[in-house]
């Protein structure tokens, strides 16, 4: 080793999660952190994002929570005097801090080595221009782009290379600011979208309906390279990789086209000189092997994270050994622990990642799937036919399909269109198109899938018709049934298909045919992922469950052996416990569940029981193989954990520390007499179900919202005479938009019942008093036997009415009465004795003055469970787990309640991705991720965490338009501060008015709707004189779509921070007012 | 679809259905764990007396290509002029295929060239148990035909002379110059196609012999020893040859001129190395996929490679003029040696691919260089 004088390394994180940017950087920075931890050298962290296991005790050093920006970065560096720094494992936000780091010549300043790529193969296989060149040296074919400085040089280029064209902004997260034209109109609007996010936008030559084919590559210092995995979309080019159904190893590609791409692969990566891991991404003729690389991305990425997941390889953790100075010959397979990691994995199986969007939660979004990505979490799925893989992942994504086939209809009105168009309905689409009898050359001129998907798709339609034929269970045969599993039809699609569930009850008639099949013998079989095919036997307890090959191991032959399929022997010994993950990433449960169930497995494993995991989320710790004694990486459905737990024959399973999806499952899973630690699943269903919450909340005095179920607009109305507007409504049956809203008026509430719901005795509205200007609090908990053992408060900074995970959270509370906090601990400890729970609890109150209402009760670990355990600097998940696991405890120390410091939680907004939404807050959550500050005093940390979820601390003209008169008023003291530190004012209308009238000097400026007057907002935010807007929509409603949305809608295209709730506007102004950037103490967690 | 079954030699028995021809067949049963490129291992005639499990479950996705023949008589896709292989077992055959090179699908291939395929087998399970036990005879029976057909021999069968070719074949050079090209003279034990289009390609021109031609009468410039099937023991009329070529050679550098450069692949690299004297044991299951790591000995250079090998040559018994060239990374065993001295050396891998990884071909350009 030549780098033996490197003893403290740096590592820097990708922060919040957003859409492009989620979780896999948890994983990967947290492999290369092992790797480093396993050399003997010190690890410093920066990562804000505070639920991830990364920056938990003991995986780095030293941890800061701290915006992973230069000016943090530099003062880190200087305090901690690292010798090297990894930039391939934070993601974009990581590469680009240290491209610029680089170019400050800051890393040269205190003698900081990168370690693994050299930043000038970054920034060249960043920067198009020089990308192109550095191909163009080895006659490697790219997409030729034409990089424009304005938007006059970008006509010309498209007008050479002909419509359609892509434009792309040059240093992007994810395709950011990019988007296909067809013609000159839609240029002019792409381009200056992306002319905001960056001073270089390119043009290209669109090759829409080619096959889009990536390769994972690793290259060590001596020159050797291996490439991991290739995968193919399933979806054609022009549709971003993100948002791709992806399947591993790619399908249709002949032994001469897989080798050229690879040949290729290695080719680039030697000559742009990448020291660890990288991706190549070529657009590939369907009708020759004419190929373009895409690009190159010399980092660690979530292509990267779902290889190492598909293949077993851990590629983050080789690639930072290989950035010590390794080569891949000193390294062994970590799976196998006696071959070596120089070697491709050979898959026995096929994966299939599958996007999940939340584009639903978004009023006016634009659904189409283009060249930028929407989606926000994702699933991967193992099988070993593609029939099985893909009806799994269609089930993982959660979002109520039980499959490819045996789906509620869907309703579209022109198949044609919506086929060449594709959204997020894209399958369902396509199992629409060939149920109606469209075939598979037609589908494949209208989207350009290759022929050999739709053939697939097709096959599992085929076996679905053919047992709507049998008409009943008893005349479907063994060979049926088994052909039925071997392509993924869960229990419940057969006995939908052969009308079973519309005779007797679903969950019934579910059970009846796993009976059947049971008796004909066809049960799944527990394989490994071993990356040698079986080659040579392996350690790894990396397993997933497949019917292929059920039924062909025979034992009709006396000396036969081997009939045992599974791949490993079960102890039954039951000291297995099984956590139940928390599936894929979606809008209002990422990260910090898997966080939750790591600290468990971590608990369960240090307490000498066998740890069991069931996810597959394939941006996750908790899927990562070595996190626990066995991975189940499977589904999350009722029949697979059922197939699991009889299989392992458990001491106990853990539904807590998942989130909602174990929690949903606690019910049937007690009826099948699974043991489930911790809190009874009747507790669970006593606190889910509405009604019967609410009367033990009356009968030991809580008081509640008052709401009702209702089931016409007669009863609605009915029930608003007697509380009073406004009022959250929520359906039970959506149509369309979000599924709840407030409603302050007659008006509105007619309005969004008609457009959004449909009421009847079937689907009832629940409508409950909304509270204006109520605080909102929260309780997270660890109770033994309904007694409280821990908790942690924490407050709002903004009003109730802000869904409490888009909410900024401090903790501890700093502005709520003693009298409260009093309060709720007395209302905690009543609702914990009652529900007697044991584990982790959260309950979320509104506070009225000191009058408390309770919101709802969650009987499992709650999204802010890592952020208060980490500021407590208690785990609160290692402490449940140890009480539902019935080990001895340590009771915490009282004084440990008493914090010399301050938390803050802060969300993050992918908006910017999600064309046309309208960037407002919620009722319903809209937030992709969030960060954790700590800080000495709430300035400090409110402007770390807002600097981490991408505000900026503006220099110039902040554009106030604050909403209704409390608000108003509310603002006034911030904008008062604004103008003492020299900031100018931009004012529409009526808050300029209100402005003027309390003295304080404003410009006013113009709402789209007054088109002839002067100035408009919307040229000011143009021409950047603005470089914040604070703008408070009117009411909760979501209604005004016209010069709000347009203002809203304008910061967010141009990447101009967007406040829309007063009191967080106020709070942020009031620290950057107070507080300089400079002042703010740089200190690790350790160090509060 | 039939139903079949197949019966491994200690009693196993793995039931699926027939896609290819319809006709029970007994053979050795070996995995190979490639995830693409069936065209090409079917007529690789390294697979004659197999039958061939695929580990890679999806199998048949693209097709087969035209079984077209250049002008120079080598088929323009495949690795020979048919399948050699016995039958190939699968655990999830396509039915359907897409690709725009392809001409039929693989059971129709099959069928055409009366060779049985099997689909819906564990083939992970069976490869556990080959792993296990180690490579054993099998059989492919109709299970609604009796069991008539004869067990199959593998060890001590010479299927070098079943595959290889009956005459001398020539190749001109297909790249012009105005230099006569060199002329490599090609030991075909089962050679496939692509090594001598990686030979044509840099130059020169090929003299296929059989086997057991007695070449040292024929005039040429290098001496290249192809890949084969089966038990290296039974060529011993190839390893005569071999030697009689490695002492003439030796008398002429003693006496200061030029001694003739030899490659070997594969079972090449066997015979050379039985030449010099080296012993040959037979793996327990053999290196057949894409994936084999191996490393230049006494250097950091590293390789994927394509195998298909059952035996190896036991590096301990090479003579002390001779050293191990490469060795395989997963478990030790030899992957090519070299002569101390002169320029002869060989790969037990594949650098002419196909299927497989393309990293190692620059051995040809080494090769053509010092002809």
């Amino acid at each position: 080793m030549n780098r033996s004088h490197i003893k403290k390394v740096l590592l820097l994180g990708s922060g919040a999660l957003k859409i492009g940017e989620a979780g896999e950087f948890d994983y990967s920075g947290s492999q290369a952190l092992k790797a480093l931890k396993e050399e003997g050298i010190e690890t410093v962290l920066i990562n804000p994002n505070i639920a991830t296991v990364q920056t938990s005790e003991g995986v780095a050093d030293k941890i800061y929570f701290l915006p992973v920006t230069p000016f943090f970065v530099e003062k880190v560096i200087q305090k901690e005097k690292p010798q090297g720094i990894l930039l391939a494992f934070g993601g974009q936000t990581a590469l680009n801090c240290g491209v610029e780091l680089y170019q400050q010549h800051i890393l040269e300043k205190y003698n900081v080595q990168v370690l693994g790529t050299p930043v000038q193969a970054i920034i060249d296989t960043e920067d198009r221009e020089l990308f192109v060149k550095k191909l163009d040296e080895i006659d490697v074919k790219t997409i030729k782009s034409h990089a424009c400085d304005n938007i006059e040089d970008a006509r010309k280029a498209a007008a050479d290379l002909g419509y359609p064209v892509i434009i792309r902004a040059a240093y992007a997260l994810g395709g950011l600011g990019s988007g296909f034209c067809d013609n000159e109109d839609e240029l002019n609007k792409i381009a200056e979208k992306a002319f905001s996010f960056s001073p270089q936008v390119l043009v290209e030559k669109s090759l829409k309906g080619w096959k889009e084919i990536e390769y994972e590559v690793v290259r060590d210092r001596f020159d050797n390279c291996i490439t991991v995995c290739n995968m193919e979309n399933f979806d054609p080019l022009g549709i971003h990789t993100g948002e791709s159904i992806v399947i591993a190893p790619s399908q249709t590609l002949t032994n001469s086209e897989y080798h050229k791409l690879r040949a290729l692969a290695i080719k680039i990566i030697r000559h742009i000189g990448i020291v660890g891991e990288c991706n190549v991404q070529y657009a590939f003729d369907p009708e020759s092997e004419d190929y373009r690389v895409i690009e190159v991305n010399a980092r660690l990425s979530r292509s990267s994270a779902l290889a190492s997941k598909a293949t077993g390889y851990p590629l983050a953790f080789v690639a930072a050994k290989l950035g010590l100075g390794y080569g891949l010959f000193d390294l062994k397979n970590s799976v196998t622990k006696t071959t070596s990691a120089f070697f491709e994995p050979a898959l026995d199986y096929v994966v299939c990642k599958i996007p999940r969007w939340d584009l639903g939660k978004f009023r006016g979004v634009d659904r189409e799937l283009g060249s930028s990505m929407k989606s926000v979490g994702e699933v991967m799925a193992i099988g070993r036919t593609f029939e099985e893989a893909i009806q799994k992942g269609l089930r993982m994504i959660g979002q109520g399909l039980h499959g490819f086939v045996g789906n509620h209809e869907l309703e579209i009105e022109d198949v044609d269109a919506a086929l060449k168009a594709p959204t997020d309905k894209r399958v369902l689409v396509v199992e629409k198109a060939l149920h109606m009898g469209y075939t598979v050359d037609h589908i494949h001129d209208l989207t350009k899938i290759d022929k050999w998907f739709l053939c697939k798709l097709q096959n599992i339609l085929n076996t679905y018709v053919e047992l709507q034929q049998k008409g009943a269970i008893q005349h479907v045969d063994a060979e049926l049934m088994r052909r039925a599993k071997v392509q993924g039809f869960t229990d419940f699609q057969i006995a939908r298909a052969v009308g079973l569930e519309s005779l007797i009850d679903a969950e019934i008639a579910t059970k009846l045919v796993r009976e059947l099949r049971k008796q004909m013998g066809i049960l799944p079989s527990v394989k490994q992922i071993d990356t040698l095919a079986a080659e040579y036997p392996a350690q790894t307890n990396y397993l997933y469950l497949t019917y292929q090959g059920c039924g062909s191991v025979g034992s009709d032959h006396a000396a036969a052996k081997g009939t045992n399929q599974h791949d490993i022997t079960y102890e039954n010994d039951r000291r297995s416990i099984i956590v139940l993950g928390s599936g894929a990433y979606r809008i209002g449960s990422s990260v910090e569940f898997d966080w939750c169930g790591v600290q468990a497995l971590n608990t369960i494993r240090k307490e000498g029981y066998r740890s069991v995991m069931i996810n597959y989320n394939p941006e996750t710790v908790s899927t990562d193989y070595d996190m626990c004694d066995r991975l189940y990486f499977d589904e999350l459905t009722f029949e697979r954990v059922m197939d699991i737990i009889e299989l392992e024959n458990p001491h106990g399973v853990i539904v807590s520390t998942g989130g909602q999806i174990p929690n949903n499952l606690a019910m049937r899973l007690d009826s099948e007499r699974v043991p489930i630690l911790g809190t009874s699943a009747k507790s669970i269903d006593n606190a889910e179900d509405r009604d019967k919450f609410s009367a033990m909340c009356d009968r030991i005095g809580v008081d509640q919202p008052a709401w009702a179920a209702l089931t016409s607009m007669d009863d609605i109305n009915q029930f608003i005479n007697k509380v009073g507007f406004p009022v959250l409504v929520r359906p039970s049956y959506v149509l369309s938009g979000a599924a709840m809203n407030v409603c302050s008026n007659q008006e509105e509430l007619e309005r969004f019942l008609q457009l959004a719901a449909n009421i009847s005795k079937k689907h009832p509205v629940v409508v409950s008093k909304f509270h204006e200007h109520n605080k909102e609090i929260e309780m997270d908990a660890v109770a033994k036997d309904g007694e409280i053992i821990a908790y942690a408060i924490s407050e709002h900074i903004e009003f109730a009415g802000v869904h409490s995970g888009d909410a900024t959270i401090q903790f501890p509370p700093q502005k709520i009465y003693v009298e409260t906090v009093r309060q709720i601990k007395k209302v905690s400890k009543k609702i914990a004795k009652e529900l007697n729970i044991s584990g982790p609890f959260n309950i979320q109150f509104l506070a009225e003055q000191n009058h408390l209402r309770v919101i709802e009760c969650n009987l499992r670990a709650s999204r802010s469970f890592p952020f208060v355990s980490k500021v407590l600097k208690l785990n609160l998940i290692e402490l449940a787990t140890k009480i539902m696991l019935g080990v001895p405890f340590e009771r915490p120390d009282k004084n440990l309640f008493d914090l010399d410091y301050v938390g803050i939680k802060a969300s993050q907004f992918s908006f910017n991705r999600l064309q046309k939404a309208d960037p407002v807050l919620g009722v319903d959550m809209a937030s992709t991720g969030e960060v954790g500050c700590i800080g000495d005093d709430t300035a400090s940390a409110l402007l770390c965490a807002m600097l981490s979820v991408g505000h900026r601390i503006p220099k110039k003209g902040i554009l106030l338009s604050t909403g209704p008169g409390k608000q108003k008023a509310d603002m006034l003291r911030a904008a008062q501060q604004l103008i003492e530190h020299g900031y100018r004012l931009y004012a529409t209308g009526g808050t300029s008015h209100y402005l003027a009238e309390n003295g304080i000097d404003n410009t006013l400026v113009h709402w789209p709707s007054e088109e002839s007057q002067q100035p408009q907002a919307l040229d000011l935010l143009h021409s950047h004189d603005i470089d914040m807007v604070v703008n408070v929509p009117k009411n909760l409603s979501v209604g005004e779509l016209t010069n709000g949305y347009k203002i809203r809608r304008a910061a967010i295209d141009l990447n101009i921070p967007l406040i829309t709730n007063s009191r967080l506007a106020s709070a942020f102004i009031d620290a950057f007012c107070t507080k300089s950037l400079d002042d703010i103490e740089i200190k690790a967690w350790s160090e509060f | 679809m039939r139903n079949v079954t197949l019966l491994l030699e200690d009693g196993t028995a793995f039931h699926g259905k027939s896609f290819g021809y319809e006709k029970p067949v007994a053979g050795e049963v070996v995995f190979n764990t490639a995830m693409m490129g069936y065209p090409e291992s079917l007529t690789d005639p390294s697979y004659a007396g197999q039958l061939m499990a695929l580990t890679y479950p999806l199998v048949g996705n693209y097709g087969v290509p035209p079984f077209s023949i250049e002008e120079n008589g080598i088929a323009t896709f495949m690795e020979s002029e048919k399948i050699h292989a016995e039958a190939i077992i699968v655990s999830d055959y396509s039915e359907e295929y897409s690709h725009w090179n392809a001409k039929e699908s693989l059971a129709d291939w099959l069928k055409r060239e009366q060779v049985p395929g099997i689909t819906g087998i564990d083939t992970r399970q069976l490869t556990k148990v080959l792993r296990e036990h180690g490579v054993m005879m099998g059989k492919i029976l109709f299970d609604d035909e009796p069991d008539n057909i004869p067990t199959a021999q593998y060890e001590g069968v010479n299927y070098i002379a079943k595959v290889s070719c009956k005459e001398v074949v020539r190749y001109q050079s297909n790249q012009s110059s105005q230099n006569t090209p060199k002329k490599v003279l090609l030991v075909d034990c089962g050679v496939k196609n692509n090594i001598i289009r990686c030979l044509l390609k840099r130059g020169v021109e090929v003299i296929r012999v059989p086997w057991n031609y007695d070449f040292n009468t024929l005039d040429f410039d290098g001496l290249f020893l192809a890949n084969g099937p089966g038990d290296p023991d039974t060529a011993t009329d190839a390893v005569e040859n071999i030697k009689t070529f490695l002492a003439e050679e030796k008398a002429k550098a003693a006496k200061g001129e030029k001694v003739r450069p030899c490659m070997g692949i594969c079972m090449g690299n066997q015979l050379l190395s039985k030449a010099a004297g080296a012993k040959i044991y037979k793996l327990k299951y053999g290196h057949r996929s894409h994936n084999q790591p191996v490393q230049q000995v006494g250097t950091n250079r590293c390789f994927i490679t394509s195998q298909n090998h059952g035996y190896a040559v036991d590096s301990t018994t090479l003579p002390s003029d001779w050293e191990p060239l490469f060795v395989n990374m997963n478990d030790g065993s030899n992957e090519g040696i070299r002569h101390k001295k002169y320029p002869w050396f060989s790969a037990q891998f594949h650098p002419e691919a196909t299927s497989g990884p393309v990293d190692t071909e620059f051995m040809f350009d080494e090769f053509v260089e010092i002809l």
